[in-house]
């Protein structure tokens, strides 16, 4: 049974890029919160607003308004040194391209964050390894991601956002690269893995297949959340 | 995570090797032109330090180096050798001639003629020979140089008759000498043949060769005898240094060097520069994720420092030690190469441009992986 508390508060955010002298306001003062032990889908069409607001939810884009309460921590009080720590420690990060180091081994590609908090090189990668071993892929661990199906590349990927147990974990279309199939193996990976009391998985994406395995949508629509629920709104 | 930036750069084999090409490529052309350089200028002073026994070169005042110089008077001798302080002075004639060959072939040479009694100006280092031999009818030395240039390889010229300015000249003897600026074959000869062998002015004596007595400097005797006599004296490290300064101020030498040089290190910064650029711009993403995971730009910037560093050093290696060999094997094989070495400044200097080579590019590449915003990676 999973305990269902406030992991994330979002209150007002607002953010504005310039486009030469104009400023396009993309997020419209936005509040949400975000329970623990639970897989949280942003869904909303391109342009909608969704990536930002993943980006500012992990700690990555400084809102032009507003604040953002990560686990009882408003993470842009923080200084920018602080800030990369907190993000180091209680964030993992799974990206639509991977974003693995192509010279790296799918091990040592798992304890790129290990490493990056300065734990000796050895030690990190047999810990990359044993969360290779969870993920079902131990036999893949010396090989480089060009040797790597898109599948498994994904896992390599998923293994780093979880080899130092973040609480918070943000994927960035975590599916769609991948058939139907192993688009699902992963989500059922990530919910086995990811998610427990103390933690959180926030997933952006407008993979219509895998909408049934979230726990809770956002939709967003012009940088505003037009549809907080269970399922996805009937259009 | 020192480790994860050298494999990131060692991984990307093609790009890796374009990095150190550009850097050896750099390193090689900057010392190889500088060491030839340096070689080739300080051959101006080689006639000065082919004759160790004289510290004191005495000349007419408008003479400049050993090969542009003014004769003087026989009288000049007496004079320097009067003067208080002088151990001993000889007389050194240097000039112009030409030889042919038994086969008919002209060649330019230099003539030095030395103290018909005491040999002093003959350089001490034979191959062939003896000094005694030069006191034979006709009698020259040629330096192994000169022989090179005149004679087939493995062909022994002793005894070969010359004709040195329609008279007879008989190779006696090689000395082992390294070569002049213009590597123009040197005949020595005794003083007296000399003036047989070149053609006659009034004045016949090139230099004055004079060693200062025991308690004084050199110095100090060169000071006594412009002094007391009127004459243009140097030590020898100043004379030497004069045929230096000869061949920087008056050729285009340093100048043509110069470019090359500038060439070696504007290809060298444009090769890794946009070797290095490509090289970020291919792994931005992978920066961009390090730094959204929490890699802070101090670690990135190590990172960076890091391939540079390791870029830089074996590029370097590789540069100078390709520079090494091929001046080492070039002056064990090619008598234009004869004497050439590769002083201690040239790889210090050479460092010097490379560091500068590296963090120009390195500073370049680290700019844009600080401007790339984490939050890119979701883009």
């Amino acid at each position: 049974m999973s305990d269902k508390r406030t992991a994330i508060t979002i209150n007002g955010i607002v953010k504005e890029f310039s486009a030469g002298s104009q400023m396009i306001r993309v997020l419209h003062g936005i509040d949400a919160e975000i329970r623990s032990g639970e897989l949280t889908y942003l869904v909303g069409e391109s342009g909608s607003g969704k990536t930002t607001m993943i980006s500012i939810i992990a700690g990555i884009l400084y809102p032009t308004d507003g604040s953002v309460s990560v686990f009882g921590q408003d993470i842009y009080s923080l200084s920018d040194n602080d800030l990369v720590r907190f993000r180091l420690s209680n964030i993992g990060f799974i990206f639509q391209q991977y974003n693995l180091i192509p010279t790296l081994t799918a091990a040592e590609n798992a304890s790129v964050p290990l490493v990056a908090a300065g734990m000796k090189r050895d030690e990190a990668v047999e810990r990359g390894r044993a969360m290779l071993d969870k993920l079902n892929i131990a036999d893949q661990a010396d090989k480089l991601p060009r040797q790597l199906s898109g599948g498994q590349q994904q896992r390599v990927a998923i293994a780093r956002a979880l080899v130092h147990e973040p609480r918070l974990v943000v994927c960035d279309e975590p599916t769609a690269a991948l058939d139907a199939k192993s688009g699902r193996r992963v989500m059922d990976l990530l919910r086995e893995v990811a998610l427990a009391p103390e933690r959180t998985v926030i997933i952006v994406t407008h993979d219509n297949r895998i909408f049934d395995l979230a726990d809770r949508i956002l939709v967003m629509e012009d940088g505003r959340i037009t549809h907080d629920g269970e399922e996805m709104p009937d259009h | 995570m020192t480790w994860i930036a050298i494999r990131m750069l060692t991984g990307d084999r093609q790009k890796f090797f374009g990095l150190l090409f550009g850097v050896a490529f750099s390193a090689l052309l900057i010392s190889q032109q500088l060491t030839i350089f340096i070689n080739l200028i300080e051959r101006g002073a080689t006639a000065v330090y082919n004759i160790p026994t004289a510290n004191i070169w005495v000349m007419d005042p408008v003479s400049r180096t050993p090969d542009v110089a003014l004769p003087m008077p026989p009288t000049a001798l007496d004079k320097v050798r009067s003067v208080n302080g002088v151990e001993w002075a000889s007389p050194l004639l240097r000039s112009g001639a030409t030889v042919r060959t038994p086969e008919g072939d002209l060649e330019g040479v230099t003539v030095v003629g030395v103290d018909d009694a005491t040999l002093i100006g003959l350089p001490k280092k034979f191959i062939q020979g003896s000094r005694e031999a030069l006191y034979e009818p006709d009698a020259v030395i040629i330096d192994s140089v000169g022989a090179a240039k005149l004679f087939p390889e493995g062909f022994d010229p002793i005894g070969v008759r010359l004709e040195l300015n329609d008279r007879r000249a008989v190779i006696r003897g090689i000395v082992d000498v390294d070569p002049s600026f213009t590597s123009q074959v040197i005949l020595y000869t005794r003083y007296s043949n000399a003036l047989a062998f070149v053609p006659g002015t009034r004045n016949r004596m090139s230099f004055i060769l004079a060693s200062a007595s025991d308690g004084l400097t050199a110095k100090q005797v060169t000071t006594r005898i412009t002094e007391a006599t009127g004459l243009k004296a140097r030590t020898r490290e100043e004379f030497a240094r004069d045929g230096v300064d000869f061949i920087i101020e008056n050729t285009g030498i340093p100048v043509n060097f110069g470019i090359t040089v500038a060439l070696g290190f504007i290809v060298g910064v444009a090769i890794v520069g946009l070797t290095f650029s490509l090289f970020i711009r291919d792994n931005i993403k992978q920066f961009g994720a390090l730094k959204a995971i929490g890699v802070t730009n101090n670690k990135i910037r190590m990172m960076v420092a890091a391939q540079a560093l390791l870029v830089g050093l074996v590029g370097y290696g590789i540069g100078i030690l390709l520079a090494a060999i091929f001046i080492a094997s070039g002056a064990a094989n090619s008598p234009d190469f004869k004497g050439f070495y590769t002083p201690w400044e040239i790889p210090v200097l050479t460092a010097f441009v490379v560091i500068t080579m590296i963090l120009i590019t390195g500073w370049l590449a680290l700019r844009s992986v600080l401007k790339t915003e984490p939050a890119e990676v979701f883009r």
